[in-house]
C-alpha cells in the first residue's frame, strides 16, 4: 500500500468518524422518541395497563371492546372523519380561490397575504377561546351580527347540532392562510407563457384555469391534501378548549378521545389502540391518495 | 385625430374600464375575507379592553368606551400570569436552540460528507416524516415518567436536542445548493468539516436556519398537547397551558364570578409574541413555506 493511499483512507476515516458524530443525536433521536415509541405503543395496545402496576397481557381484546362495546368509539371515528373532510376541501377550494385572486397581480398582494396568514401563526388556544367567545350564543360577535340582519343565531357550541360546523368554520379560519401561501407559491411557478399561449388560441378565463392553473397546480393541491388531512386527523387542541369533545360527545375527534383514556382515566392500553388506529387510518388514507393522485396529479416534468 | 385612431381609444377606454370594474370586484372579495381574518382578532383586542360586565350588553360596544385597562392588571393577580411568560420563552428559546444545532449538524453530514450508512439513515430520517404524533405520545410519556421528569420542563426541551426530521429535510435541501469550490478552497486552506459547517454552512445556510428558528418558537410556543400531559404546577406551566386553566376557572360569566376580560387579555399576550415574530420573520416564513410547499 503506497502512502498516499494511506493518507487517503485516514482522511476518509476520519471523515466518516466526524459524520457519524454530526448526525449521532439525530439517529439516536429517531430511536429514542420515534422507533422505540412506534414498537412500544403496539406492545402497549396489547395489555390493560395503568401506569401503576405492570402490563398485563391481553391480546387483542382491546381493540375488539373498541370496535364492539364502545360507547364512543364509532362516534369519535364519525366526528374525525366529518371534521377532516369538513375543514380539508373547503379550506383546499377557498386556498385555491383566493391564491388565483392574489395572483392577478393585484396590489396590495402582500398587505392581503400577510393578513390571511395571521390566524396561522397565533397559538391554538388563544383562537380557541376567542371563538368560543365569538360563538357565545347570548353576547358573541356572530350572534349579534346575525341578529341585526334579523336572524335569531343557534346556540352554537351548545347544541349537538350546530356544535362540529362551527368547531370546522374555526379550523377552515385558522388554516386559510396556510393553503393560499402555498397555492400562491404553486402560482407564481406557472410560467406566463402558458397563458399566453392559451390566450392566442381563444381560451377564456375559465378555459385557462380548468386547462393550466388546475392540471399544474394539481401537485401541490395534493401536498395540502395529504398533509391536511394527516393534520386534522390529530388535531385536539381545537375541541379540548372550544368544546371539550361536547355536548353529549357531539364533538369528541379521536386524539381528545385518546388523551381522555391515557392522560384521566389511565387505560394506556386502549389510548394506545386508539393511538394505533389513528396510525392505521392516516397510513389508508395516504396510501388511497397516493393512489388515486396516479389519475388526477399531474406532473410537468413528465410530459 | 383619423376615425379608426378614435375608434381604437374608444374600444381600448372599454377594456380599460372593464379591467378596473373586475379589479375593484378583486378587491372588493379580497377586502371581506380581509376584514373576516382581522375582525375576530380586533374584538379580542375590544373585549380585553372593556370594564367587566361591557362585554355583554346589547348592542354590543365596538370601541370600547371607557377604556379599561385593569383586566391587564386583574389577570397578573388572578393567574401566575408572568410565571407563564417567562417558562414559554425558556422552553420555546431553548428548544429552537436545540433544533437548529442537532438538525444543521446532521443535515450537513448528509449534504456533504461520505460515511458509510449514510442513505440508509437519511431514509430512516425521512421516514419518520411520516409518522403521527399520536403513536408516539404515551411511551414518550412513559419514558420521561421514567427518568423522574415529569412536572418539569426538560420533556419540553430536551427532544428537540435530538433534531427533527422534517428540519433535517429542509436544511438538507438548502445546504447541497451551497457551491463545492467553496468547500474546496476551505479545505485547501486547511478547514476540516467542523470548521467548514461552521464558518462555511451555517452563515451561508442562515435563511433557511432563520426559517427553522421561527417554525420552531412558533410551536413551542402555541403547543398545549405537551404541557398539558408534563406539566401539573401552576407555575411551571406554559402561556397555552395557563389560559385553558384560567379559562376553566374564570370564564363562567353566568355564575358572576368570572373575569371575562382577564381571559381576553391573557389570550392577547399569548398572541403577540407569534404575531411578533411573524411581523420579524415574515420573509423567511413565507420562503420556508413556499419551499416546503413546492419540494412537498
Amino acid at each position: 500500500m503506497s502512502v498516499q493511499h494511506a493518507g487517503l483512507s485516514r482522511l476518509r476515516r476520519t471523515e466518516a468518524w466526524t459524520a457519524w458524530v454530526f448526525v449521532a443525536p439525530v439517529v439516536l433521536g429517531i430511536g429514542i422518541f420515534q422507533l422505540y415509541p412506534t414498537l412500544f405503543s403496539l406492545y402497549v395496545s396489547l395489555t390493560d395497563w395503568n401506569l401503576l402496576t405492570p402490563p398485563r397481557w391481553v391480546g387483542l381484546s382491546n381493540y375488539v371492546d373498541l370496535f364492539t362495546v364502545d360507547r364512543f368509539f364509532y362516534q369519535t371515528l364519525i366526528n374525525t372523519a366529518t371534521y377532516a373532510l369538513g375543514t380539508v376541501l373547503p379550506g383546499l377550494a377557498l386556498g385555491m380561490f383566493f391564491a388565483v385572486l392574489l395572483n392577478r397581480n393585484i396590489r396590495g398582494q402582500q398587505i392581503y397575504r400577510a393578513i390571511y396568514f395571521v390566524p396561522v401563526v397565533a397559538p391554538a388556544v388563544a383562537l380557541a377561546i376567542l371563538w368560543a367567545w365569538l360563538y357565545d350564543p347570548n353576547f358573541g360577535l356572530i350572534n349579534s351580527v346575525l341578529r341585526i340582519v334579523g336572524i335569531h343565531g343557534p346556540p352554537w357550541l351548545g347544541s349537538t347540532h350546530w356544535a362540529m360546523p362551527a368547531v370546522i368554520i374555526e379550523a377552515i379560519w385558522a388554516g386559510l392562510g396556510f393553503n393560499i401561501v402555498i397555492f400562491l407559491a404553486g402560482l407564481q411557478g406557472i410560467s406566463r407563457e402558458y397563458y399566453e399561449a392559451a390566450a392566442i388560441d381563444g381560451a377564456n378565463a375559465a378555459q385557462q384555469f380548468g386547462s393550466i392553473t388546475l392540471p399544474l397546480l394539481s401537485p401541490v393541491t395534493f401536498f395540502l391534501l395529504v398533509t391536511g388531512v394527516i393534520g386534522a386527523w390529530q388535531d385536539f387542541t381545537i375541541t379540548y378548549v372550544m368544546t371539550g369533545g361536547g355536548p353529549a360527545g357531539a364533538t369528541q375527534l379521536i386524539v381528545l378521545y385518546l388523551y381522555t383514556q391515557a392522560f384521566r382515566n389511565q387505560h394506556m392500553g386502549v389510548a394506545s389502540a386508539l393511538a394505533y388506529t389513528v396510525f392505521v387510518v392516516i397510513v389508508a388514507l395516504t396510501v388511497l391518495n397516493f393512489a388515486l393522485s396516479r389519475k388526477w396529479v399531474f406532473y410537468e416534468e413528465a410530459v | 385625430m383619423g376615425a379608426q385612431e378614435k375608434r381604437v381609444t374608444s374600444r381600448g377606454w372599454r377594456i380599460a374600464n372593464r379591467k378596473a370594474l373586475s379589479g375593484l370586484a378583486v378587491h372588493l372579495v379580497l377586502l371581506g375575507a380581509a376584514v373576516t381574518m382581522i375582525l375576530p382578532l380586533l374584538w379580542l383586542v375590544s373585549s380585553s379592553l372593556k370594564e367587566p360586565g361591557r362585554q355583554f350588553i346589547w348592542p354590543p360596544q365596538i370601541i370600547p368606551n371607557p377604556v379599561y385597562f385593569n383586566n391587564y392588571v386583574d389577570l397578573f393577580a388572578l393567574a401566575p400570569m408572568g410565571d407563564y411568560m417567562v417558562n414559554s420563552f425558556k422552553i420555546a428559546i431553548l428548544s429552537v436552540i436545540g433544533t437548529c444545532l442537532s438538525s444543521s449538524l446532521a443535515a450537513f453530514a448528509f449534504a456533504r460528507m461520505r460515511f458509510p450508512g449514510k442513505n440508509i439513515l437519511f431514509a430512516a430520517v425521512l421516514g419518520t416524516m411520516m409518522l403521527p404524533g399520536a403513536v408516539t405520545v404515551i411511551p414518550t410519556f412513559v419514558i420521561m415518567r421514567w427518568l423522574g421528569w415529569i412536572d418539569t420542563h426538560y420533556p419540553l426541551i430536551v427532544p428537540a436536542y435530538f433534531g427533527s426530521a422534517f428540519n433535517v429535510f429542509l436544511l438538507r435541501q438548502a445546504y447541497l445548493g451551497i457551491p463545492q469550490d467553496l468547500v474546496d478552497a476551505a479545505k485547501i486552506d486547511g478547514a476540516g468539516f467542523t470548521r467548514i459547517y461552521w464558518q462555511l454552512f451555517i452563515p451561508l445556510g442562515m435563511p433557511i436556519l432563520a426559517t427553522v428558528a421561527i417554525f420552531g418558537f412558533l410551536g413551542s410556543w402555541n403547543d398545549l398537547f405537551g404541557p398539558l400531559i408534563y406539566l401539573n404546577t401552576q407555575e411551571k406551566m406554559t402561556v397555552a397551558l395557563g389560559l385553558t386553566f384560567l379559562r376553566a376557572r374564570m370564564g363562567n360569566y353566568a355564575s358572576g364570578a368570572g373575569h371575562f376580560g382577564a381571559i381576553m387579555a391573557g389570550s392577547l399576550l399569548g398572541l403577540l409574541p407569534s404575531l411578533l415574530l411573524y411581523s420579524i420573520g415574515q420573509k423567511y416564513f413565507i420562503q420556508g413555506l413556499a419551499r416546503t410547499g413546492i419540494k412537498g
